[in-house]
């Protein structure tokens, strides 16, 4: 039945691209309401009848994973959930593979957030990914939530020398320097990576800045696709890895479940959101053929 | 004397947050300072609230144009404030963090708004599609340059990608288009973002100066 949804949605979209094609070669455009259809089509179609392709981590991602695979056990690692609602489909992905890895590595982690709304979707990783997959884990001994505090770059500004000074109690009131992680842990400098997922201000880019650099320490990212641009000037030196958008957490999703194959029955959605993503894409790459045909033909017509 | 103290003030912090940067014994100054800066960043939280507010009912009392969006905006406001404020259904004690799990607080930012958030953000789906359509068209030289670089990209970020390129060899694995992807973002997205970047810093340290020696004034409100 769902194949049977795929190959009907496809139809429709690909016959509809033939037509509209057939349309530009006599040198007719496209409205945008049609674009709009045809678009909603294509992002609706995979999520009704889901198609899931295989993925390949490309080397940006690869050695973020490699990163993490490689630390010893017991490393310290911290993640801060520095991103909103909006991006949360693209990001969350993401930081629960992360997550993931990391605690499954036996790494301690330590989780932040620079904006507001972080808290509460840290929260639900939190509840939806690591008491259900990690329940031998100890809050305050495995790993610890110290959640969200307002300053932005400024906050940085100060863990990156004093972290309990910032931030004196986890997100329950229990005093930092009473737990078992933070015995080793005086700065952002204890850390032996730190690992930033976001994509606006402040988000990786500024823990590069203010943290990673000045506290020599390896800093990995993940981020919307529309920011990574943004981030590869800082590859491979300052960042070790960079998750770009819902392919770099489908890239590794595939990994982690490579490596660790216990991870091969746990939901991926970065998996599952590259079916719309790439459907989407075809459409919009069809319509681009689309508008230069029409382009080509009606600049032909008026010589 | 209203331009003469907030000038001085100006003239002093920065002078001293840049001897804290670079003379070790005053580094702790820096961080004192920041701190400072985040206690301030606190009440902005208050300004924030008492601005939307003030805006809100002025449009409600004024009955300006689209004023019942006044009211939901003031209703939600009010709501999640309540909610956060008074930990209802909180099941963690006073001290619990706010948005513990099974809070009437986790609940509405699960229920609203994160689905209202994703919302909006995935409308941009219909824009790129829209723009993408009209503005890569080969016109010239460099607009042909960027729908190529553009289709590499997009069938880079697809699965298709590997399936059409996946039998290039190894050896030259940097002709496979999600490979080639990497590269465009890797060296000519790198070249340009740098230059951005560098010149982004250069204007940041001149302004920084104007503002430290008193030479720019616009932040005192007025033309003078």
């Amino acid at each position: 039945m769902e194949n049977l949804g795929v190959i009907i949605s496809l139809i429709i979209i690909f016959g509809g691209l033939a037509w509209l094609f057939w349309r530009s070669v006599q040198g007719r455009e496209v409205e945008r309401r049609i674009i709009f259809v045809f678009i909603f089509v294509a992002v609706a179609a995979p999520i009704l009848f889901p198609i899931t392709f295989e993925e390949k981590a490309t080397p940006v991602v690869k050695s973020l994973f490699d990163k993490i695979e490689s630390l010893p056990e017991k490393s310290k690692v911290l993640i801060s959930f520095d991103y909103d609602p909006a991006m949360q489909p693209e990001v969350q992905p993401m930081a629960n593979a992360l997550s993931r890895h990391c605690l499954e590595k036996g790494h301690t982690v330590v989780f932040m957030c620079l904006w507001a709304t972080g808290q509460s979707l840290l929260t639900a990783t939190l509840e939806s990914v690591i008491k259900p997959e990690f329940p031998e884990l100890v809050d305050g001994t495995d790993y610890i939530s110290v959640g969200y505090k307002a300053g932005n770059e400024g906050v940085l500004n100060v863990i990156v020398s004093d972290f309990i000074r910032m931030f004196p109690t986890d997100i329950n009131g229990t005093p930092l320097d009473s737990t078992v992680i933070f015995q080793d842990i005086k700065s952002c400098a204890d850390f032996d990576l730190i690992l930033a997922v976001g994509g606006g201000r402040p988000g990786p880019k500024e823990w590069v800045l203010f943290v990673g650099d000045p506290a020599k320490v390896p800093i990995g990212v993940g981020v919307a696709a529309v920011v990574a641009p943004q981030l590869y000037p800082y590859y491979p030196r300052q960042v070790v890895g960079i998750l770009g958008g819902v392919k770099g957490a489908a890239e590794y999703e595939t990994e982690l479940a490579a490596a660790h194959p216990r991870f091969d029955e746990v939901d991926k959605p970065g998996l599952r959101m590259m079916g719309p993503q790439t459907l989407a894409h075809m459409v919009i790459m069809a319509f681009i053929v689309i508008g230069n045909i029409a382009m080509f033909r009606a600049r032909r017509k008026a010589e | 004397m209203r331009q003469t103290i907030p000038l001085f003030i100006t003239f002093f912090i920065g002078i001293l947050l840049i001897i804290a940067v670079f003379i070790p014994p005053f580094g702790e100054l820096g961080e004192t300072f920041t701190l400072f800066f985040d206690i301030m960043a606190v009440f902005a939280f208050f300004l924030g609230g008492g601005n939307l507010l003030r805006v809100h009912i002025n449009k409600l009392r004024n009955k300006k144009p689209d004023w019942p969006y006044s009211i939901v905006t003031l209703s939600g406001f009010g709501l999640m404030l309540a909610a956060g404020l008074f930990k209802i259904n909180n099941p963690g004690d006073i001290a619990a963090a706010v948005d513990t799990a099974g809070s009437l607080f986790y609940f509405m930012f699960h229920a609203a708004m994160v689905p209202l958030g994703s919302t909006m953000y995935s409308l941009l789906a219909f824009f790129v599609a829209s723009a993408s359509y009209r503005a890569f068209r080969a016109k010239n030289r460099e607009a042909t340059l960027l729908l190529i670089a553009a289709f590499i990209i997009l069938l880079g970020r697809t699965p298709f990608g590997m399936y059409i390129s996946g039998w290039i060899p190894d050896e030259v694995s940097l002709f496979q288009i999600p490979n080639l992807a990497v590269w465009i973002m890797n060296s000519p997205n790198l070249a340009g973002q740098r230059a951005i970047m560098i010149g982004i810093g250069l204007g940041v340290i001149s302004m920084s100066l104007r503002l430290i020696l008193g030479i720019e004034r616009s932040y005192l409100g007025g033309d003078k």
